[in-house]
């Protein structure tokens, strides 16, 4: 068992060991914190969906708790006006470029963007920010599952669950900016790809972008 | 080797240069700057019409290329070094001057003054360079020899005291360099202004065998060209650099990351790697030490995001070409996982001045935070465009007064953005800010990798932003989402505003998109990306509303705001210019015999404006886009 650490977080203190993450450590002690990206596994997250910051005593910015180790007598705040502004902010954001169809989602109820919305008391709408609009093709050609992009959030999730977990490597990111898409080498349809349709990734997938088909809902 | 042989070799080199460059010069030599920017404007035609007259003539008489000598708006330039002549430089050459400069000054005995810039020299009979009011506040450290120097030849940079710092360096302990670099409180030139000693210091602390020296050549700012220009005309004083850097830190293999959009400053690095390799300065046993350190180029593939640090790592890495969240800094786990030192172009260049030098030296000019001098390319609506040097500490109003010469004929100063797209745009009441980072930062814009645009009030602002913003969020990796998504949206407010479209609560939210978006991204791309908006929403804010609240474009850009009208008082029935201009036919003569507009048809070119004949100037431009409360004069 690696050394204890006592930090202190939203005033109460908990402990936990060197080299973890504030995230994980406050998850742990039933601290939430907004997160779509992290991997607890991962050593170098991606740090990419920019939802899980915290303000660290000591530290000008608003810091990722997925990236940031703890460290003795840390004092760590989940909320505050400009925490609580950054992550609505970033929410409203994500749903800005997601389909909010939440009724024929497949993930309806069991979604990470609801429990989000839920703790924050944010609204799964978008008022301030205008949606943008775009189409993507459905891939549903493998046997049980689909892929339903206009609902995913890059969070990288299944791309880990694939080359991590089940050691395949048919998913990968590709492309820049805001074409930015999780896809097979040479986009083709999954089951043309090397998938070998573990539903790894469709485990472990936040939202409803990855889905079994028997829970497709109409 | 000992100290004293160490030393010798190098002083037999530099001898031995010495006199190679001096045979050279008992000839009359013409030196044509063929950087990037002089072949763009002709430099090679130049070259060629020099070789031909001097052959036809039978002079006795070399033409050699060298780098810019940063005077870019009197491009193609050359200086010719006639023995008993000062050196003299002539601008705006073209087949007619250089015939005349040939026959008179190489083949005769005049100089031709009335076609010179300025002489290099001085001399009694005309002005130099440092004679201008450029020159007074110019004070050149890393292109002091730029555009003089033949950097197609290691001699011409080591009889210059080239690799004398690293000589000298050698026959100290590393620790020698780092101190003095760390003495001279050296700040890190790509932007953000951090200590190079530091980073160095933390590198050699961080204990693994294997380390690595990146030179960060990724110029990629619209608008910015030191660095390529550095690395085009003296490429040896970056190299230089590197290998007192690796020294210092322990380091045995460096790359220069050079982009691909940089042909002429990966042809002119390779050279001269090659030359120092022959000269025994790189690769190993350098100077006959111990010491071993190589280096190469590394060719980046266009994306801007690569000029951020982990991204460039990644992308020399044959990953794509992405940021990492930061800690761990490269200096913990860079390149391959190791120790790394990543450095701007610039902030190497420095380094062989300190160690030959001195700190002490290199901090009697600039500030004490921010000690040194500053490279600035200066473009837009400025007199001297070019690429310019000065002490931190020189205020912008000094710069683009003095140096840059005012803006051209009588326009009126409205803003600057220094710094990039990452940069700010600060209006007349900042021209009293010194250029340093700290400052700087203060104002809302940053040094940036030292871009620098002057604007004036037929710039609108908001189409500034708005053409900053487009180049970020086109630039965006696309992995986190406040850049991803937050600089799109923060783009298609911008669109919106510039069409007249949305209210004063559009531009706060603008205003707290661009903040978030600061705060929240993952890497400098998207952490400054919003600092065009942010400084232009800050101190052009009228700006902004005219275009919500009046549907008015005060500079009269916002095309959707807009129309052309062509004033009857002044319209001529003689003229039919404008007519013969309009690519749409947009045009008609008017039963009274004088032009008009048919507001339909017309897609506001400009071309008509432009054609009116200044005797009547007739065509203006109008915002809102309203025509004029007079009689029918759309009726056909």
């Amino acid at each position: 068992m690696s050394e204890e650490i006592t930090i202190t977080i939203d005033d109460g203190e908990i402990k936990t060991h060197h080299g973890e993450k504030i995230l994980w450590a406050a998850l742990e002690n039933d601290i939430y914190i907004p997160h779509l990206c992290a991997i607890k596994k991962e050593t170098r997250p991606n740090a990419s969906c920019r939802l899980c910051f915290v303000e660290i005593e000591g530290h000008e910015r608003p810091v990722t708790s997925c990236t940031r180790e703890v460290e003795e007598g840390m004092v760590v705040k989940t909320r505050s006006p400009r925490l609580d502004r950054l992550v609505k902010t970033g929410f409203e954001l994500l749903l800005s470029d997601h389909n909010l169809n939440c009724r024929e989602c497949p993930a309806n109820r069991n979604c990470a963007l609801q429990v989000i919305a839920k703790k924050r008391g944010f609204k799964l709408k978008r008022d301030r920010i205008k949606p943008i609009e775009r189409e993507f093709e459905l891939d549903d050609s493998p046997a049980e599952f689909a892929f339903d992009r206009s609902r995913c959030v890059l969070c990288g999730q299944c791309i880990w669950a694939d080359r991590v977990e089940a050691e395949v490597g048919a998913i990968g990111f590709s492309n820049r900016g805001l074409k930015r898409v999780v896809t097979t080498f040479n986009d083709l349809p999954l089951a043309d790809s090397i998938c070998t349709e573990c539903k790894l990734c469709v485990d472990v997938c936040p939202v409803g972008a990855l889905y079994y088909k028997k829970d497709q809902k109409a | 080797m000992n100290k004293t042989d160490l030393l010798k070799r190098y002083e037999d080199m530099k001898e031995e240069a010495r006199q190679s460059i001096q045979a050279r010069q008992e000839k009359s030599l013409v030196l044509i700057g063929t950087a990037t920017c002089g072949l763009a404007a002709g430099a090679m035609q130049v070259k060629e019409d020099f070789i031909r007259e001097i052959e036809t003539k039978g002079l006795e008489a070399e033409v050699i290329e060298v780098g810019c000598i940063g005077h870019c708006y009197a491009e193609p330039l050359a200086i010719i070094a006639k023995p008993g002549y000062p050196a003299v430089c002539y601008g705006n050459l073209d087949e007619g001057l250089v015939h005349r400069l040939v026959e008179d000054f190489l083949a005769g005995d005049d100089p031709s003054y009335e076609y010179a810039m300025a002489a290099l020299d001085r001399n009694d009979e005309f002005p130099t360079f440092e004679d201008f009011p450029r020159g007074v506040y110019e004070e050149k450290m890393i292109l002091e020899h730029c555009g003089l120097t033949d950097f197609k030849k290691i001699e011409s940079y080591i009889a210059n005291g080239g690799y004398e710092a690293l000589a000298k360096a050698l026959s100290e302990d590393p620790g020698f360099v780092l101190e003095e670099v760390k003495e001279a409180n050296l700040r890190g030139r790509g932007g953000a202004g951090f200590p190079a000693g530091k980073k160095w210091e933390a590198c050699l602390n961080n204990g693994e065998n294997e380390k690595y020296v990146i030179c960060n050549g990724d110029e990629g700012d619209p608008g910015a060209f030191m660095d390529r220009s550095v690395l085009e005309s003296d490429p040896h004083l970056v190299i230089e650099g590197m290998i007192l850097c690796a020294y210092a830190v322990g380091s045995h293999q460096g790359y220069l990351y050079i982009r691909a959009e940089y042909p002429r400053a990966v042809e002119h690095v390779r050279e001269a790697i090659k030359q120092a390799r022959e000269k025994g300065l790189l690769g190993s046993s350098i100077l006959g030490t111990d010491f071993s350190f190589d280096l190469e180029v590394f060719q980046g593939s266009g994306a801007f995001i690569c000029g951020e640090a982990t991204a460039l790592v990644n992308s020399m890495e044959g990953k794509m070409g992405m940021p990492e969240s930061r800690p761990p800094r490269l200096v913990e786990q860079g390149f391959r996982g190791k120790p790394t030192v990543l450095n701007n172009v610039k902030t190497f260049a420095y380094v062989p001045l300190i160690i030959s030098r001195g700190a002490d030296w290199f901090k009697s000019t600039g500030t004490s935070e921010s000690p040194g001098t500053a490279v600035f390319s200066l473009v837009g609506k400025i007199n001297n465009t070019g690429l310019v040097e000065v002490p931190m500490g020189t205020t912008l109003r000094q710069l683009i007064e003095e140096v840059g010469d005012g803006l051209p004929n009588g326009r009126e100063f409205k803003a600057v953005q220094i710094g990039g797209p990452s940069g700010g745009c600060l209006p007349e009441s900042s021209l009293d800010v010194p250029i340093d980072f700290d400052s700087l930062h203060e104002a809302g814009a940053i040094m940036g990798s030292g871009g620098l645009v002057v604007m004036d009030q037929d710039d609108c602002m908001v189409s500034v932003a708005r053409y900053f913003l487009e180049f970020t969020q086109h630039e965006s990796c696309g992995k986190c989402t406040f850049c991803r998504l937050g600089t799109k949206h923060m783009l298609d407010i911008l669109t919106d505003i510039t069409r007249g479209e949305g209210d004063l609560e559009t531009l706060e939210l603008l205003k707290e998109l661009s903040e978030d978006v600061r705060d929240g991204s993952l890497c400098n791309l998207g952490r400054t990306a919003p600092n065009p908006v942010l400084t232009t929403l800050r101190y052009f804010y009228d700006e902004y509303r005219a275009h919500v609240e009046e549907g008015r474009c005060p500079a009269l850009v916002c095309r959707d705001l807009i129309l052309y009208y062509i004033k009857p008082p002044k319209c001529s029935k003689l003229c039919n210019v404008c007519v013969g201009s309009c690519p749409t036919e947009a045009i008609y003569t008017r039963e009274d015999g004088l032009k008009a507009i048919d507001q339909d048809k017309c897609v506001k070119c400009d071309n008509c404006r432009k054609a009116c004949p200044d005797e009547y100037d007739a065509v203006i431009k109008l915002s809102p886009p309203e025509l004029p409360a007079e009689k029918e004069r759309k009726a056909k």
